[in-house]
């Protein structure tokens, strides 16, 4: 199951690590999660469910969706997808409510950290705030839920687009290493708190008060961080789609096959069925193919292909046929997916009785989209719109990113779903408004008007009219005070 | 209805010689880039790759134009394109010689004989490895194919 050749990724042989799952002997490698190493040892169920005792897998991959939840060194509901596996740790299926041991905390205390600028996410948006707002001079805290730094950067293999300015050209791979190295140029601002998650955020009058935790070797530290202003780039998570059988372990979401595949070096499967023609869905099945998996075909329930054109055709010229209104109608398999039933769809997305067609895979990947992540936000009080455009509930900002709350900022995905590379400017645009609020201004001005007007460019063309238009309903929310249906 | 104003490649993936701008024949046997890019999104790297100033764009969102006078075919475009959406071809004689970025391995050699694809991802015979630049990631392979395939053969299968 691991991918040891690949044309664009160099997946070297790293040290073997042993762990037991369920008392049996495994072995992962160095810098595997622990669902990655179970993955490359042909082990897909990680529990059950807790009524029907249904089979349960991974879905996103990257800790947001729950479903890898196992018991580790008798600690339960640990997110084994974005935990690191190490030596001798025991792993077990959790098919009940686990009990929390007096063990997981070190000690009871809290440790607490004063800060300047908070920013909860590392991924594109994250670390260009972060480096915008040290350029100008603010210190700031960098918080990410992961072990590694670069969010989605670190499965994009494809090039971007764009201009020649905003990295076009460079792999989403590339660029998490190059804006790594300017945050590490930065160490003495730039102060990074990896496999810490935040799990509450609180109002206050001149700071802004986060709860965090963080995973360290012997256990894990409870943190207060008070926070001047605070910037929220935590992404989004991948939509479910409703059919029988789509709890199944197999069932997975693009994004998590694709950090399965890009980041850890393992194959989902054999062979593949892509839920959605949009630029994930094209995307992602091309690079199943570059890691030598084979995609039996792409399935769309709307009339026309979502993502752009030179994406489907470089999936069309390598034999991978996109079937346009066509949906999946169930999924099937025993312990974990074993085929799936498609079936055409009419005009208004109704299945055709007839056309289902029977398809032998052991994946199934969904990329039906993404809906912003918006949890914490919500939680401090900012007032968030249901705007379809932006991919469901957003933060309502303005055009320095910031929310309704005073030092509340927002950038990314879970500002409005859209590309990497307008989060980038977006963060920037984030981190450089934080800062100047503080008081910090190294020709700040100029930076924000670059800043726009590179937004304007990017949503200025055909396919950024739906960001275009979420970003005009969120404008029009913000001084309006909300949307009327 | 909405429905009908759907392109056939917007439901296929797969282009039709109709949707592109053609060179004419002799521009062919000095061989020119084909942009097989239809969409106008925020791209532009091959505007700014291209040494002799052949591919313009007024804005960033337009369609990239070749110029197929100016083309020198240097094949720079070919392994810029994030789309991997641009081929140069050249008509020698009775054969085409077509170049491709390629991004799957085993990376062939010069001299192999690999199997040419076309936009559907069918076989269409036999093609001959003339060259192979291995400088990036996305390969950029020069293939010999015969003349009447120029404007058919988009990948090969090693």
């Amino acid at each position: 199951m691991r991918i040891r050749n690949h044309p664009i990724i160099d997946f070297k042989k790293k040290r073997e690590i042993s762990f037991y799952f369920n008392k049996k002997k495994m072995y992962g490698e160095e810098g595997d999660t622990i669902a990655s190493a179970l993955h490359a040892n042909d082990v897909k169920v990680l529990s059950h469910s807790l009524r029907y005792k249904r089979p349960r897998g991974f879905f996103c991959g990257i800790g947001k969706c729950s479903s890898c939840f196992m018991t580790v060194n008798d600690i339960p509901n640990v997110r084994t997808c974005i935990t690191p596996v190490k030596e001798n740790i025991k792993v077990m299926e959790q098919d009940k409510g686990g009990e929390l041991p007096n063990k997981q905390f070190i000690n009871k205390d809290k440790k607490r950290i004063d800060v300047e600028i908070v920013i909860i996410g590392s991924g594109p948006a994250g670390l260009m705030a972060a480096l915008a707002a040290a350029e100008q001079g603010a210190s700031v805290l960098l918080i990410d839920e992961n072990h590694m730094v670069g969010g989605q950067l670190v499965k994009q293999t494809h090039r971007f687009f764009g201009s020649r300015e905003e990295k076009a050209g460079m792999r989403g791979i590339e660029l998490a290493v190059e804006l790594m190295k300017k945050v590490v140029e930065y160490k003495e601002s730039i102060q990074l708190m990896l496999a810490t998650t935040v799990i509450g955020c609180y109002k206050g009058k001149k700071r802004h008060n986060l709860i965090a935790v963080q995973k360290l070797a012997d256990g894990d530290q409870l943190f207060e961080i008070n926070g001047h202003k605070i910037i929220v780039a935590c992404g989004a998570l991948e939509n479910m789609l409703a059919f029988p059988g789509n709890d199944l372990p197999g069932v997975y979401g693009a994004g998590g096959v694709q950090t399965l595949m890009n980041v850890y070096g393992v194959k989902p499967g054999k062979c593949v069925l892509m839920v959605g023609a949009g630029n994930v869905g094209l995307i992602v099945s091309y690079q199943l193919l570059q890691a030598g998996i084979m995609v039996d075909r792409v399935v769309e329930a709307m009339p026309k292909i979502g993502g752009y054109h030179v994406h489907a055709a470089k999936l069309r010229r390598c034999g991978v046929p996109i079937y346009t209104s066509h949906s999946i109608k169930e999924a099937y398999g025993k312990e974990k997916v074993e085929g799936a039933v498609v079936v055409k769809v009419d005009d208004y997305c109704q299945p055709i009785s007839g056309t289902e067609e029977n398809i032998s895979c052991d994946t199934i990947c969904l990329a039906v989209g993404l809906t912003p992540s918006i949890r914490l936000i919500e939680q401090i009080g900012v007032r968030t719109e249901f705007i379809l455009e932006a991919g469901g509930h957003v933060a309502v900002h303005d055009s320095s990113m910031q929310t309704n709350v005073r030092g509340i900022y927002i950038a990314g995905d879970s500002s409005g779903i859209e590309e990497a590379s307008t989060a980038m400017i977006e963060g920037q645009l984030a981190g450089v408004s934080a800062a100047t609020s503080l008081g910090y201004d190294k020709n700040a001005s100029e930076v924000k008007r670059k800043c726009r007007s590179a937004l304007k460019v990017f949503r200025s063309g055909p396919f950024g009219e739906i960001p275009r238009v979420g970003k005009e309903k969120i404008a029009c929310c913000y001084r309006n005070g909300g949307l009327t249906y | 209805m909405e429905v009908l104003h759907i392109k056939n490649y917007e439901k296929t993936g797969v282009l039709s010689i109709s949707n592109l701008r053609l060179p004419t024949d002799d521009q062919l046997k000095k061989g020119v880039a084909i942009i097989e890019c239809v969409q106008e999104i925020p791209c532009n790297p091959c505007v700014a790759v291209c040494p002799v100033n052949a591919i313009s764009m007024e804005d960033i969102n337009d369609l990239p134009k070749a110029d197929f006078n100016k083309c020198t075919s240097c094949r720079q475009c070919v392994g810029i394109c994030p789309g991997l959406a641009i081929f140069v071809v050249k008509v020698k004689d009775e054969k085409a010689l077509i170049t491709l970025p390629y991004e799957f391995l085993p990376i062939p050699k010069v001299g192999d004989i690999v199997t040419a694809l076309d936009r559907d991802g069918n076989s269409k015979g036999d093609a001959k490895v003339v060259k192979v630049n291995q400088k990036e990631k996305t390969r950029v392979i020069t293939i010999e194919v015969s003349k009447d395939l120029a404007m058919e053969v988009r990948n090969i299968r090693v």
